[in-house]
């Protein structure tokens, strides 16, 4: 059955993959191996993991204004997620986003979204309507 | 050939390998010639064109510039971008102390910033509004001439939504930098306003500008308010902070918060003074602490360029060289490359007085360690951590 989870329209196109979540922030200076696809931080709960072609959910962003450029040069070259699913984004962010036209929402109407998804789910984020759908 | 002090340390390598390469060249050909010693000379002129340099040639020039480790291919994409931006007409200024250097923004004034340094001081201390400009947007206002009104240029925004008590005062630009952390690790969002109260004497431009720059970072804050000290907030009720639950600041928020950066055993790589640049009252003391000493673990200060221009007029940059320091104009550490840099050198174990470089260089391979300028210093001195 499929839950559909109600947030702000956000920025990119309509994109499905497989959901990576963690009651955790996101800075791509502070917590990413952009060569290798990793997160490198060693206190990130994601640490070791890729975060290529996944649905990253997080709680928000974190640190300073370099992810702006670096969301577009990841995207690039293809070692970027396929979407960033955030409980709240900054303005970085979502410029950032834009710029790489990579899908982004966040607001969500029934709560923290780090505990309304799991990792391995199947995730539709649809940031034009306002929502994601997890089959 | 008779050698000055200063040449013996060229040859041994004291500074640096391009300067050993060179007066062991010279060494060479005037040992040729019977020269007895060095004759100083006021200019050189060197030629060079590609047919006659060719590969080799520029591989060898290559292998004398990049002392930190950097490769040819970044400093092209470097390069490139520099030459894209001129051509536009950006003024490459080259720093991220603008609001020391170039010129602060005065109160009220809408402005589209980059740097979360520069947006939290000239938000909190200026009481200009901006958000924080990623590239991308930073560089859309400033075609346009605009940028969306949102965020902290709307006043219902820049109202405090968290207050903090403090009781201890901060003491030195490092205690100043881990309170700014404590409050933003606690805050935790961009869309959170600190309003911190207890704060007996005004800081100095340095000290808040740590205080700031160590907030944004580890809160991704781009605004606070003192009561009594920072324009927008004369008294608590003029930002709503009257009916906000107060939280404290304690002694264990510190001590946790310094606990995550401490020294690795007795080994130090290297010790990095950045994060915000260096103000010109930094450098004197800087050079202050280097003056008649030898580092043993390399030393790296970076500065803007409007600061380095005054800070080698008045012989600090030639202290800190002569002590063994590197002073990086127009850059800092940890955007050119720190992964590769640290890879490149060996080095791990890094020293700074910044708490907000501590926190980015956990993510490119190194295990920072926070301490006082004074101690950071004599860290290098020693070639131990302290």
């Amino acid at each position: 059955m499929t839950r559909i989870l109600r947030c702000h329209v956000g920025v990119g196109p309509s994109v499905t993959g497989t959901a990576l979540v963690a009651d955790d922030n996101f800075s791509a200076r502070y917590d990413l191996d952009r060569i290798n696809g990793i997160f490198s931080r060693p206190q990130h709960k994601l640490h070791g993991q890729s975060y290529v072609d996944v649905i990253l959910v997080l709680n928000t962003a974190k640190g300073g204004v370099a992810s702006a450029w670096m969301l577009h040069e990841m995207t690039t070259r293809k070692l970027a997620p396929k979407a960033l699913v955030l409980n709240s984004a900054n303005t970085i962010l979502v410029q950032g986003a834009a710029l790489a036209n990579l899908s982004m929402v966040d607001r969500f109407e029934d709560g923290d979204i780090t505990n309304l998804v799991k990792t391995g789910e199947t995730v539709t984020v649809d940031p034009a309507v306002g929502e994601i759908r997890i089959s | 050939m008779r050698l000055t002090t200063e040449e013996q340390a060229m040859a041994a390598g004291e500074m640096g390998s391009a300067l050993q390469w060179a007066i062991d060249h010279q060494i060479k050909v005037g040992s040729f010639f019977d020269a007895e010693d060095m004759v100083p000379v006021s200019q050189a002129h060197m030629m060079a064109d590609p047919e006659s340099v060719g590969d080799a040639g520029v591989e060898f020039m290559e292998s004398h510039y990049r002392p930190l480790g950097q490769t040819e291919e970044m400093a092209t994409l470097e390069r490139r971008f520099i030459a894209a931006c001129e051509s536009i007409g950006i003024m490459m200024t080259n720093t991220c102390i603008n609001y020391q250097t170039i010129m602060p923004p005065v109160r009220g004034e809408h402005v589209a910033y980059g740097d979360t340094g520069v947006v939290i001081y000239s938000n909190s201390v200026c009481g200009a509004r901006s958000n924080f400009e990623g590239g991308p947007s930073a560089l859309a206002a400033g075609l346009t001439g605009r940028t969306p009104r949102y965020g902290l240029h709307l006043d219902e925004k820049r109202m405090a939504t968290r207050r903090y008590r403090i009781s201890d005062q901060p003491a030195e630009l490092t205690e100043w930098g881990v309170l700014g952390a404590v409050i933003g690790r606690k805050a935790g969002s961009y869309w959170e306003v600190p309003v911190i109260d207890g704060i007996e004497n005004a800081p100095t431009s340095d000290e808040i500008k740590h205080f700031g720059a160590a907030m944004a970072s580890y809160g991704s804050t781009p605004l606070f308010h003192i009561v009594g000290i920072t324009p927008e907030a004369p008294t608590l009720a003029a930002v709503d902070g009257q009916k906000l639950p107060v939280e404290v600041i304690t002694d264990e928020d510190i001590a946790a918060l310094r606990a995550g950066f401490p020294g690795h055993g007795d080994k130090l790589d290297v010790v990095v003074l950045a994060a915000p640049q260096l103000s010109i009252v930094e450098m004197q003391s800087v050079a202050s602490l280097c003056m008649g000493h030898q580092m043993k673990t390399p030393l790296i200060v970076c500065t803007s360029p409007q600061v380095y221009g005054d800070a080698t007029r008045m012989g600090f940059v030639e202290t800190i060289e002569s002590a063994g320091g590197t002073v990086l104009c127009g850059t800092c550490f940890y955007n050119q490359y720190a992964r590769e840099i640290g890879e490149a050198n060996g080095w791990v174990n890094l020293l700074s007085n910044s708490a907000k470089i501590v926190n980015i260089l956990g993510g490119y391979g190194y295990r920072p360690a926070l301490a006082s300028m004074h101690d950071c210093i004599s860290a290098a001195i020693s070639g131990r951590m302290i």
